[in-house]
């Protein structure tokens, strides 16, 4: 009777180690100098115990099996590990594909009479161990997500401050471009930040946005007028020569909005309908 | 990997217009429950009530569905409006700003549109209309 | 039968809108305001829906139509306090409610209701002299 390949496997847990340790050994992909011999021994020993742990004649053929959860989440938690310690994902693959070299050195000591059964249990745990390199890889690439992921929402929250200038004015410096997810940071932090000071006043400063085409001035509208729905006016600045350029040559109307070359104008003209003057003290002379 | 999420699926009634504000406030509670932001709630149950509200007036009246779906690391709501009324005999002139049968603005549905990530409207007419739409929690 | 409470304060009519509206509440408030618009002379009408956590195009309609009402009857409304996130909605929605004037808070409501009115009663005819 032939002995399933879990069995096998279980029965030369051993062995497969033994084997595979060697070809890591062999491999200087694998052998880096990141880890001692004797960290990568110990790893390599809970990964053969856990995956000779989880094979049964279910799992070795159904890899979403939910059996399979313990070494799935170890693989995961491997692959993490593995790349913050600095390994690039070309070196954990390596790593998990040369254990497929031991597994199949194994299978042929133990079938080399039987070259079908040899080669159906091949293919089987070639799958298998196939599939741990996926999952390898798309928990890598999910790490890799999650990190970018982290950084553009900083960004977002970083690149629009609200400034109390003063008292019933607000000024928001706009400093890259103006996509409408960035449009809604920038309208929600504007807004809420209008409640929050009690302002009437916001000047959306857009000296640091690179270009503006139809897209981005449409998002401006959209900022202007919800600033309106609010009771407060807004007060675009910072239009430098080639904004004005080609805003006139794409035909975009910005004739609804109050538009200022600089901080400075659009300041004073906040001063103005706030019903301040800005002057210099007449200090007292000595002579 | 395998996530244990709490997933939601439910239907709610929509036969009079107190059903209404109860569809609003279901739907905010679970876009809250999610950890939907306030804008994009807002934008969500604004989205609701004009479909809703259309069902009631023009499809009389209807089911909602509302299921938390995900996808990857992605987690939204998905509604779907179900009507057995008489149709939209034009989808693409219901789908334009200002364009109404009642005496609405006809802003509903291209405003809806809007508010949400997805957005598909079919309707037969004689059988009845179904929106379907869905909103991601960062979307 | 549920109602919205309209008060006078002086010149003005304040309606604050406390709970959520469904439609047939949002029509008797149109109505009623009206009415009360007619009844006290007011020239001014002010509607607080700082407590609303959404504005749909039926509400905005009905907002519309509060304005342009009291508008030809002589009174401006102001809407106050909308939340950021109804304004954010309302213009991706596409009702910038252009018409209707908006403030802060009451009291800024207030201040712009003041600002508009003609500065007293017996001035008010000489306002056209000028």
């Amino acid at each position: 009777m032939e002995t399933p390949i879990f069995e096998i496997l279980r029965s030369k847990k051993d062995r497969v180690l033994q084997l595979w340790l060697q070809v890591q050994q062999m491999d200087t992909e694998v052998s880096n100098n990141y880890n001692t011999a004797d960290e990568l021994r110990a790893q390599s020993t809970e990964f053969v115990d856990i995956l000779v742990g989880s094979l049964n004649e279910n799992t070795v053929q159904d890899f979403s099996s939910p059996e399979l959860e313990a070494l799935t989440d170890y693989i995961s938690s491997l692959t993490i590990s593995r790349a913050r310690q600095g390994f690039s994902p070309r070196e954990t693959a390596t790593y998990i594909f040369t254990l497929k070299d031991a597994l199949l050195k194994v299978l042929s000591e133990q079938n080399s009479d039987n070259p079908q059964q040899l080669y159906q249990d091949s293919i089987l745990v070639s799958k298998f161990i196939d599939n741990i390199g996926i999952l390898s890889f798309e928990t890598f690439i999910t790490g890799r997500e999650d990190v970018i992921f982290q950084q553009s929402e900083e960004m977002a929250e970083l690149s629009t401050p609200v400034i109390r200038v003063w008292n019933g004015i607000l000024a928001m410096p706009i400093i890259g471009t103006l996509d409408s997810a960035r449009t809604q940071v920038v309208m929600e932090n504007l807004l809420q930040g209008i409640v929050d000071t009690g302002s009437s006043i916001a000047i959306l400063d857009i000296s640091g946005v690179p270009a503006v085409d139809s897209l981005v001035a449409q998002h401006l509208i959209k900022t202007v007028n919800a600033t309106r729905l609010m009771g407060a006016e807004c007060i675009i600045s910072g239009i430098r020569p080639e904004i004005a350029q080609t805003v006139v040559h794409l035909g975009i109307d910005l004739s609804q909005m109050i538009t200022k070359a600089t901080l400075e104008s659009a300041l004073k003209f906040a001063f103005n309908s706030l019903q301040l003057e800005v002057r210099r003290t007449q200090r007292e002379k000595l002579n | 990997m395998l996530m244990m999420t709490m997933l939601i699926k439910e239907s709610l009634i929509i036969q009079q217009e107190r059903d209404l504000v109860y569809c609003r406030n279901r739907v905010k509670e679970v876009a809250a429950k999610i950890g939907m932001g306030i804008v994009n709630q807002t934008k969500l149950i604004t989205a609701t009530s004009e479909i809703a509200r259309n069902m009631l007036i023009y499809g009389g009246g209807g089911t909602m569905r509302l299921e938390v779906v995900t996808k990857g690391k992605q987690e939204g709501i998905q509604l779907v409006f179900e009507d057995k009324g008489p149709g939209i005999a034009d989808i693409q002139k219901a789908m334009q700003d200002g364009y109404t049968t009642g005496r609405s603005l006809g802003m509903g549905l291209p405003g809806a549109k809007r508010l949400v990530n997805e957005f598909v409207i079919q309707s037969a007419i004689g059988q009845g209309t179904t929106v379907k739409m869905l909103k991601w929690k960062n979307g | 039968m549920e109602k919205i409470p309209i008060l006078k304060m002086g010149k003005f009519l304040l309606v604050t809108i406390q709970v959520d509206l469904y439609d047939r509440l949002a029509l008797t408030l149109e109505e009623d305001l009206i009415q009360m618009v007619f009844k006290t002379g007011s020239k001014g009408v002010l509607i607080d829906i700082s407590a609303l956590s959404i504005v749909d195009s039926f509400m905005g309609k009905i907002i519309g139509n509060i304005a342009g009402m009291s508008s030809i009857m002589d009174a401006e409304t102001v809407v106050v306090g909308m939340q950021p996130a109804v304004a954010i909605t309302l213009i991706e929605l596409g009702l910038p409610l252009s018409g209707v004037h908006t403030a802060l808070n009451v009291e800024k409501g207030m201040a712009l209701l003041e600002s508009r009115m003609p500065p007293s009663l017996d001035d008010a005819n000489d306002d056209d002299v000028d």
